[in-house]
């Protein structure tokens, strides 16, 4: 079974680590990884900031670069939503290369959901002793229903999950709404960190790298130096 | 209403800081979305329901105006006066007129946002007609001399203490403290408008083809006492609001008040057909029905077309949690939320609804919870396209994203780019990691801190891992 691993570019640019614990995460289920070196953005910034060319022509590049796979991976719902769900009900409804685009799509798959229900694993590499709290990023939740998977996962490394109330909300990253409405985009991060904080969790877990950079963030900022805030990937690859 | 929305960062700044608004729209943010979980719930086929009734919209927005047409003669059988008006002046000068041409004093009012959208009693207090708002929110804002923040829940805004401030100098009675008592006190000062009014006006949140008929949701009775009172009744209302059949109603009226409120049936529901007949007790003498466009044709066959067939529940504004932390002022004008961030470029223009299509962090949130499936979102990254393609947007926003696809559709030259990127970030990031204050996403380091990269990129490292393993 041949995978391509769609590292995304925040993990490229930012966190690495993410990628490489896809990467075991992928190899030690026994797939054949591969990684496209031209790859580079799914063209989400483009798409929802109204450059609507800009992000077609991304989509074609990523399009080229997993033609030879059987699936397509990502440590991220929002990229695999902008590569599941806009190319296919948007950005290219009735043109030529619709159908590519609907190949594409039904290959491609969140990597917790991939894990739990397509290779369908039993055990995981790493091992977390701790109690984490999961933070469920809108686009995975409510674009591709992830949801359970990767909470599964984390309890199949041994992690005790404490839900936080409004676990589901909004933290306010939205790419560059957090640039753009940045006192608006605190505030709801803010939210979001109090809910982390009443969950008596030491560590906040979530499936996409904008988030997270967005919570930690503010975790730091406000001067919360110890809640460690990770990627399921790191966390069940025994890399966290 | 005078827009304001090209202000919505700088408004939203301010509400932030106000810490009174912040407790009480706290408060109020529980109640409606778990109210309206907890009915849904119960609900059991909400899905189906949801589709259906987005079916029945968009027969009527396909059918516009042959059902229009269809009300019209069903409503003028019953005595009715149809009036069209094409834009938010001529509305307010036909109501005008026919209180003027009538001798009218007194107008009572029960909540029409439509009424908010055309500045009607504005318009009617500068041709010397007293104006009472009757719905209870409206009647707190009236004496506050506020717009409504939300369309549903317009005084959400205040809390318990500040509707007691304004009641004890609007009714100069002592302060009272327990809001039965204060809702009787508006009772009693409302009930002699209600009997003096010489016009009642309502708006209506559907009206029916084939009977003629405009309804009215109310929790109040209100709408009941403006409707039947005074001898004049005038309704106003959008184009958008008329459904087919009684058939259609009694699927959308399972929608409306469980995605409001989460209540099973509003404590009112005013019906009215034409005018009174010989026959029976109560009802005007006159009822004139003012069908307002105002920019709702021009979204027909439109990218925003799925726009009409809101129901102005409100359940989209409630799950927003841009609303929930700003408020509806914030927004500068009649439609708050998501609804109010495409309804506002749709009637007042693009160039002047400023951040708004950008007030969202597109969670989704909004999608899920709308009773009649518009898609949101979806409509909001269209008004983003609009803005980026008709350059509303600053052109160091337009530089940027420009910049990033020519650079990501190279990806030697991304390599680069990131590869420099993230060493001198890191650098900036120091021992601790956390990069302080970057300029350029000030927006960002104002009230966070931005978690430095690495180092080496993943592209690097695995180049690396490549060859060592070669």
């Amino acid at each position: 079974m041949k995978v391509g691993l769609f590292v995304t570019c925040l993990v490229d640019l930012s966190r690495p680590g993410i990628g490489f614990a896809a990467l075991k995460l992928l190899e030690s289920a026994g797939c054949e990884v591969v990684v496209p070196e031209s790859q580079t953005c799914c063209g989400q910034p483009g798409y929802n900031s109204g450059g609507r060319e800009i992000a077609k022509s991304l989509a074609r590049k990523v399009l080229a670069e997993f033609r030879g796979c059987d699936y397509v991976v990502a440590p991220s719902g929002s990229c695999s939503g902008q590569m599941k769900v806009a190319t296919v009900h948007d950005l290219f409804k009735g043109e030529p290369d619709l159908p590519e685009f609907e190949t594409l799509a039904a290959k491609w798959f969140e990597l917790s959901d991939f894990l739990v229900n397509v290779l369908k694993v039993h055990k995981v590499p790493g091992t977390y002793d701790g109690t984490v709290t999961y933070h469920d990023s809108c686009s995975g939740l409510r674009e591709l229903g992830v949801k359970m998977q990767p909470r599964y996962l984390l309890q199949m490394a041994g992690a005790q999950i404490a839900e936080m109330e409004g676990s589901e909300r909004c933290c306010g990253f939205g790419g560059t709404f957090s640039i753009k409405l940045g006192e608006i985009s605190t505030r709801m991060c803010e939210g979001k960190c109090e809910s982390i904080r009443a969950s008596g969790a030491r560590a906040i877990v979530g499936g996409d790298l904008g988030c997270l950079l967005n919570i930690e963030g503010r975790l730091r900022r406000t001067g919360d130096t110890t809640t460690k805030v990770l990627h399921f990937a790191q966390v069940i690859a025994g890399e966290g | 209403m005078l827009v304001q929305s090209m202000h919505f960062k700088q408004r939203a700044s301010e509400k932030l800081g106000d810490a009174l608004l912040q407790g009480n729209m706290r408060k109020a943010k529980g109640k409606f979305v778990d109210g309206r979980a907890k009915a849904v719930a119960e609900f059991g086929v909400w899905e189906e329901l949801r589709t259906h009734a987005a079916k029945i919209r968009d027969r009527a927005i396909a059918n516009l105006d042959a059902y229009l047409v269809e009300f019209e003669r069903n409503a003028t059988r019953r005595g009715a006066v149809v009036h069209w008006a094409e834009s938010a002046e001529d509305a307010c000068r036909i109501i005008v007129e026919i209180a003027l041409q009538n001798g009218v004093k007194k107008v009572a009012k029960s909540k029409s946002m439509v009424s908010e959208e055309v500045n009607l009693n504005e318009r009617m207090e500068a041709a010397g007609l007293q104006v009472i708002e009757t719905d209870l929110g409206e009647y707190i804002l009236q004496l506050a001399h506020e717009p409504p923040s939300h369309i549903v829940a317009p005084a959400v805004h205040k809390s318990k203490e500040q509707v007691a401030d304004l009641f004890v100098a609007a009714h100069g009675k002592p302060r009272l403290t327990e809001i039965p008592a204060m809702t009787r006190e508006a009772r009693e000062a409302l009930r002699g408008h209600f009997l003096t009014a010489d016009m009642g006006i309502s708006g209506s949140n559907f009206i029916i083809a084939e009977t003629g008929t405009t309804l009215t949701v109310t929790n109040e009775g209100n709408a009941d006492m403006v409707t039947t009172l005074p001898r004049i009744h005038c309704v106003i209302t959008g184009i958008e609001k008329v459904i087919g059949t009684m058939e259609d109603f009694a699927a959308l009226i399972r929608l409306l008040p469980r995605s409001a409120i989460g209540q099973t049936i509003t404590n009112y529901l005013t019906v009215t057909t034409g005018i009174k007949m010989p026959d029976e007790a109560d009802g005007p003498e006159q009822m004139h029905i003012v069908l307002v466009d105002a920019g709702r044709t021009r979204l027909v066959g439109s990218d925003m077309q799925e726009m009409l067939r809101c129901i102005r529940c409100g359940a989209c504004m409630n799950h927003c949690p841009v609303y929930q932390n700003v408020g509806g002022h914030a927004y500068g004008w009649v439609y708050p939320g998501p609804m109010g961030s495409i309804l506002t470029p749709a009637y007042v223009g693009l160039e002047n609804a400023g951040d708004l299509p950008n007030a969202a962090t597109f969670c989704g949130e909004c999608a899920v919870a709308c009773p009649v499936k518009i898609p949101l979102p979806d409509l909001m990254r269209k008004l983003r396209e609009q803005q980026f393609d008709r350059k509303l947007r600053p052109w160091t926003e337009r530089a940027a994203i420009a910049a990033w696809g020519f650079v990501a559709t190279r990806p030697g030259l991304y390599a680069l780019m990131s590869k420099l990127g993230a060493r001198v970030a890191s650098w900036m990031g120091g021992r601790e990691g956390l990069i302080h204050s970057l300029p350029g996403i000030d927006g960002w380091t104002k009230g966070r801190d931005m978690p430095a990269p690495a180092g080496r990129t993943f592209r690097e490292l695995y180049k690396r891992r490549a060859s060592h393993r070669a």
